[in-house]
C-alpha cells in the first residue's frame, strides 16, 4: 500500500504539471513561483530544523566506540573508530560521511541448521554511496546552468562524466549511476519482506521523485534535446530574481523543475533531513575521551540523595555490632 | 541439545526445561505478518515479559502513579491522564536530549540495523528490528509533534497514543537490552539504547515498570546495593570468602571496609558478593589486592558499581551513582578502582563525572604498585580492574603460573557496554593470555565492538522472560558453542556481573558443556602467592588443572 500511495501521488504530481503546463498554459506558476516558494520553504525549513535540534543540549558523552580506547600507553589505541581528540572525531565523521563508515561495516546473519553465519554484504553500502556521490556529481555539474562564466573544474567535471563517449549528447556516467542507485534502492526496499513490512510511504516517495528527477532530466538531454541556451537564460534569469517572461519551450524541463521543487519543499519535512543531522549524532560527533575530560550537562539539577548520614542513621547499631567504623557513635 | 522435559512435573515458561533448542530455532526471517505493523499488537504471556514493578518499590523512589496492575489483564489501570502524562513527558525529553530529538527524525530506514540486534535474530519478530522498535515511538512523536505526520498521518508513520501503544512499547522495550550493537552499524549512529531510556522514562510516569528492575533500585536507594545487603551482612559475606580463600590458597587475607583514609575506595557490582560464579571473581580480587598491598577499602554504602538506574530513569542513575564519589570523599581516598561489570563501566565512563562531578577532591589514579599514571581517567579519577591488573602484569609485577589454568580452555566474550562505551579490548584480553595457556576467539562478527549481548542486559536478566532471555541469547551461545567444537572451549570468561549471572544460563541451553567465568578469577588461579600452600584446588574447590581435553581432530 504504502509503495502504491508514493507512486500514485508521484503520478498525480507529473499529471499536474503536464495539465498545468501544457493544456492551462502555468508556465509562470510551475516555472517561476513554485520553484521560489519551494526554494524558500527548503532553506527556512533546514535552518529552523537544525536551530531546533541545536536548541536541545548534548547532556550526556555518549559516543558508540567502534575500537579501542586509549588508556595504556602501550595498547594501541584506535584513534579514529574510538576517537580521543577533536582530529580524531573529524577523521571519524568525515569517514562516516564522505564513505558511510558504519553501513561499511553491514552484514547479513543468517540462520541454517542451527548454525548462524554473519557474512558480509556491501550492496546497500555500494548503492548507497553509488547514489549520494552521483547526486553531488549531479549537482556540480548543474552549476553550468547557474554561473556565466562556468567555472573550469564543472566544465572539467562533466567532461570526465562523459568519459565513455557513448551517444551524442554523449551519456554522462553519473546519470546512469544515479538512476541505476536509486533503482537498486527502491528494489530492495521492495524485495526483502521485512525490509517491506517496514518501509513507509515516506520512503517510496523521495526515490520516486528522484528517479522522476533523473528520468525528466535524461528526458531532456536525450530525447527531447532541449534548447540548452533557453535553459540557461531561464535559470540566471530566476537565480536574478527576474526570470524571462518567454520561459523554456520544453515542457520536460518544467517537469524536471517541478519534480526538484517538490523534493525541496518535502526535504525539511522528511527523513532527507538526515543530511543535516548525520554532523549532530552525539554517538558519532564527540570524542570518546568522558573519563579523561568533564562533559558537562546544562540542565544537571540536583536530584535527592540517600545520604551517608542517613544510611548510618538507620543502621548504625547493626554497624557497631558488627565492628564497623562509625562517623557517629549514638 | 538441551534435556527432555521432565517427567514428573511439567515445566513452566520461567524455566530453562520448558523450552528446546529445536523449538526456539525455528525462525524465518523472511515470514511478516498479514496486518500492518502499525495495527498489529504482540501477546504477552509468561515467559515473555516481566512482572511489573511493586508499587512499594516504585514509591520508595518517588516514582509517580505506582499501582497495582498486572500484563496479563486488558486493563492496565493507567492514571487518568496518562495521555497528556505521556506527550508531555516526550516533548520535556526533547528539549533535553539532541541526541533523541535527531533520532526521532532523521532514521531512512535503510534496514542496516535490522539483523543487527540479538532479540531479532533470535526471534524473528519484525518489531525487534532496532528500527521498527524505534517507530513504536516515532509514530507517536510524528503524530504530535511533526507537522507531516499531523497531516499525512500513517503514511508518514504517525498513529495516535492509545492504550495499546503503551502495552507494545512495554513489551518491547523490555525486549532491548541497551547494547547498542545496531548504532554500530547505523550510518547515523542512531542508538537504540537512547530510545529504549527515553521509551522506559515515559512508562515508569504512568508506573509501568518492571519489579526486576525497580526492586533493585529500591534496595540500592536503602543499603547501597541492588541486592539489599545491609552493612553488616556485607561483612559477614566478604569474611566467608576470605575465610574460602585460605582454605584454597592458605593465605589469610584482609577484608577492608569502610576504611578511612585508604588510597583506593574498590567498587564493584553487588553480583560479586553473592551470586555463583561472581564470587569466584571477588574472591580473585581480594587475591590480587592482597598480593600486592594493595591499600585499598570496600564500602557498604557505597557497595553497588552496577546501576539499575541507567535501566530506569537519568534522574535515578544520579541518585544511585551519587553514592559512589560522596563515598570517596567521606573516606578521603585518592582514587576509585572499578571490579569487572559492564553497565557499572557504561555509568562510571560516561555519566558519572557529568552527573556527579567534578571529583576535584580526589588524586589522578597512579598505581602504587608500578607508578603509572593514568591518564585517561584523570577527571574521573576511576580506573578498571583491567587496566590495573593489565598494568600489573606489563611491569612484571605479578608472579603467575598460568599453567594452573590448563584445564580452562577459554574464550572472551565482550561485554556490551566496556565495548562499545568505552572500548576496552585490549585490556582484557592481555590479562587473559597472561593467565591462560588455552585461549581462543569467537568468530569476528562476534566480538569486540561488533559483541553480543547475553540477552539479559538494562536489568532483563530475570527468569520469568525465560523465552526472550533464551532466544536473545541465541547469537552469543551459538559463537561459545562454534569455539567449543571446534577447539573444545571449555569456559567463557566475561567482565560483567550480569553476564556471569546470565550466560550461564545462555550456555547451559545453547551450549551446556561451556561453563562462565569472571577474569579476576582466572587471574588469582594463576597468581603465585607469597606463603600460600600447594595449591590444589581452584576457588571452585575443583582441582587444579583437570579437565580441557582438546577436541578430537
Amino acid at each position: 500500500m504504502h509503495v502504491l500511495v508514493s507512486l500514485l501521488a508521484v503520478a498525480a504530481l507529473f499529471l499536474a504539471v503536464l495539465v498545468g503546463v501544457d493544456v492551462l498554459g502555468w508556465r509562470w506558476l510551475f516555472g517561476v513561483a513554485i520553484p521560489y516558494a519551494a526554494a524558500a520553504v527548503f532553506l527556512v525549513g533546514v535552518v529552523l530544523r537544525v536551530l531546533s535540534w541545536a536548541r536541545s543540549p548534548v547532556p550526556f558523552a555518549i559516543p558508540t566506540t567502534c575500537g579501542q580506547q586509549k588508556s595504556l600507553s602501550w595498547i594501541r589505541q584506535s584513534k579514529v573508530e574510538n576517537p580521543s581528540t577533536t582530529l580524531g572525531v573529524v577523521a571519524r565523521m568525515a569517514l562516516e560521511v564522505l564513505c558511510f563508515r558504519s553501513l561499511f561495516r553491514n552484514t547479513r546473519a543468517e540462520l541454517s541448521d542451527g548454525r548462524l553465519t554473519y557474512s558480509s554484504t556491501k550492496w546497500l553500502w555500494a548503492a548507497g554511496l553509488a547514489f549520494h556521490w552521483s547526486l553531488l556529481v549531479v549537482l556540480l555539474r548543474h552549476l553550468r546552468f547557474f554561473t556565466e562564466p562556468v567555472p573550469r573544474f564543472v566544465l572539467a567535471l562533466t567532461t570526465l562524466d562523459g568519459f565513455f563517449q557513448v551517444g551524442l549528447p554523449e551519456v554522462l556516467a553519473t546519470t546512469v549511476i544515479f538512476l541505476a542507485a536509486a533503482g537498486f534502492l527502491l528494489l530492495r526496499r521492495l524485495a526483502s519482506p521485512s525490509l517491506r513490512y517496514l518501509s513507509l510511504a515516506s520512503d517510496y516517495f523521495p526515490l520516486f521523485v528522484f528517479l522522476a528527477i533523473g528520468l525528466s532530466g535524461a528526458w531532456m538531454r536525450h530525447v527531447s534535446k532541449v534548447d540548452v541556451p533557453s535553459v540557461k537564460a531561464m535559470v540566471m534569469g530566476l537565480l536574478h530574481l527576474s526570470p524571462p517572461a518567454a520561459g523554456v519551450a520544453d515542457t520536460a524541463f518544467y517537469v524536471h523543475l517541478f519534480f526538484v521543487s517538490v523534493l525541496f519543499a518535502y526535504f525539511p519535512f522528511s527523513k532527507l533531513v538526515h543530511m543535516a543531522g548525520v554532523f549532530m549524532s552525539p554517538t558519532r560527533n564527540l570524542a570518546a575521551n568522558s573519563r579523561e575530560v568533564r562533559h558537562v550537562n546544562p540542565w544537571n539539577a540536583p536530584v535527592p540523595v540517600h545520604t551517608y548520614q542517613e544510611y548510618e542513621d538507620e543502621f548504625r547499631e547493626r554497624m557497631r555490632d558488627a565492628g564497623l567504623p562509625l562517623e557517629k557513635e549514638a | 541439545m538441551s534435556g527432555a522435559p521432565k517427567k514428573d512435573h511439567a515445566p513452566k515458561p520461567d524455566q530453562i526445561e520448558y523450552y528446546q533448542q529445536e523449538q526456539l530455532l525455528q525462525i524465518d526471517y523472511a515470514r511478516t505478518p498479514e496486518k500492518a505493523w502499525m495495527d498489529e499488537t504482540p501477546e504477552l504471556r509468561p515467559g515473555n515479559f516481566i512482572w511489573p514493578a511493586k508499587p512499594k518499590n516504585l514509591e520508595y523512589i518517588g516514582f509517580p502513579n505506582a499501582h497495582e496492575w498486572s500484563p496479563l489483564e486488558p486493563d492496565w489501570k493507567l492514571p487518568a491522564s496518562w495521555k497528556e502524562i505521556i506527550i508531555q513527558g516526550i516533548r520535556e525529553r526533547l528539549d533535553k536530549y539532541r541526541s533523541f530529538k535527531v533520532f526521532m527524525d532523521i532514521c531512512v530506514r535503510c534496514g542496516a540495523c535490522a539483523d543487527k540486534c540479538h532479540f531479532y535474530i533470535g526471534g524473528g519478530d519484525p518489531k525487534n528490528m532496532p528500527v521498527l522498535r524505534a517507530e513504536l515511538l516515532r509514530s507517536i512523536y510524528r503524530n504530535d509533534f511533526t507537522a507531516a505526520g499531523k497531516i499525512l498521518g500513517r503514511w508518514v508513520g504517525a498513529r495516535p497514543l492509545t492504550p495499546d501503544v503503551i502495552k507494545e512499547w512495554f513489551y518491547y522495550f523490555y525486549q532491548c537490552t541497551e547494547c547498542r550493537r545496531c548504532s554500530v552499524f547505523c550510518p547515523y549512529g542512531i542508538d537504540t539504547a537512547e530510545i529504549t531510556m527515553m521509551a522506559r522514562e515515559l512508562l515508569l510516569l504512568l508506573g509501568i515498570g518492571v519489579n526486576w528492575i525497580q526492586e533493585p533500585v529500591a534496595n540500592c536507594y536503602r543499603t547501597g546495593n541492588h541486592l539489599g545487603i545491609q552493612p553488616h551482612g556485607l561483612k559477614d559475606t566478604l569474611e566467608f570468602l576470605a575465610e574460602d580463600l585460605e582454605e584454597v590458597t592458605g593465605v589469610k587475607v584482609e577484608v577492608p571496609l569502610n576504611k578511612k583514609g585508604a588510597e583506593v575506595l574498590f567498587v564493584t557490582p553487588s553480583g560479586d558478593f553473592l551470586a555463583d560464579p561472581g564470587i569466584y571473581t571477588c574472591m580473585g580480587y581480594m587475591a590480587l589486592f592482597h598480593e600486592i598491598g594493595l591499600d585499598y577499602t570496600f564500602s557498604t554504602y557505597a557497595s553497588e558499581g552496577g546501576n539499575f538506574g541507567l535501566f530506569s530513569s537519568a534522574d535515578t542513575m544520579k541518585r544511585l551513582n551519587a553514592k559512589i564519589y560522596a563515598e570517596a570523599k567521606r573516606l578521603g581516598v585518592k582514587w576509585i578502582l572499578g571490579g569487572e561489570c559492564g553497565h557499572m563501566w557504561r555509568v562510571l565512563h560516561q555519566y558519572m563525572d557529568t552527573m556527579n562531578g567534578p571529583a576535584d577532591f580526589l588524586e589522578v589514579p597512579v598505581s602504587p604498585i608500578t607508578g603509572t599514571r593514568f591518564e585517561h581517567a584523570r577527571s574521573t579519577k576511576a580506573v578498571h580492574i583491567m587496566e590495573f591488573t593489565a598494568d600489573l602484569i606489563r611491569n612484571g609485577k605479578l608472579t603467575l603460573d598460568p599453567s594452573r589454568n590448563d584445564g580452562r580452555r577459554v574464550t572472551f566474550h565482550d561485554s556490551c557496554n566496556p565495548a562499545r562505551a568505552l572500548g576496552m579490548f585490549e585490556e582484557p584480553r592481555y590479562v587473559l593470555k597472561s593467565v591462560v595457556r588455552n585461549f581462543f576467539e569467537m568468530p569476528p562478527n562476534t566480538i569486540r565492538e561488533q559483541t553480543f549481548c547475553c540477552g539479559g542486559g538494562a536489568g532483563l536478566g530475570t527468569e520469568e522472560n525465560m523465552e526472550i532471555r533464551l532466544r536473545g541469547g541465541l547469537p552469543r551461545g551459538n559463537a561459545v558453542r562454534f569455539v567449543h567444537d571446534k577447539h573444545g572451549v571449555n569456559q567463557l570468561a566475561a567482565m560483567c556481573a550480569i553476564d556471569r549471572a546470565t550466560l550461564s544460563t545462555v550456555t547451559e541451553f545453547w551450549a551446556p558443556e561451556v561453563k562462565v567465568t569472571g577474569i579476576s578469577e582466572l587471574v588469582a588461579n594463576a597468581l603465585v602467592m607469597k606463603g600460600e600452600k600447594e595449591r590444589e584446588l581452584n576457588f571452585r574447590k575443583e582441582p587444579m588443572r583437570a579437565g580441557g581435553e582438546a577436541p578430537h581432530a
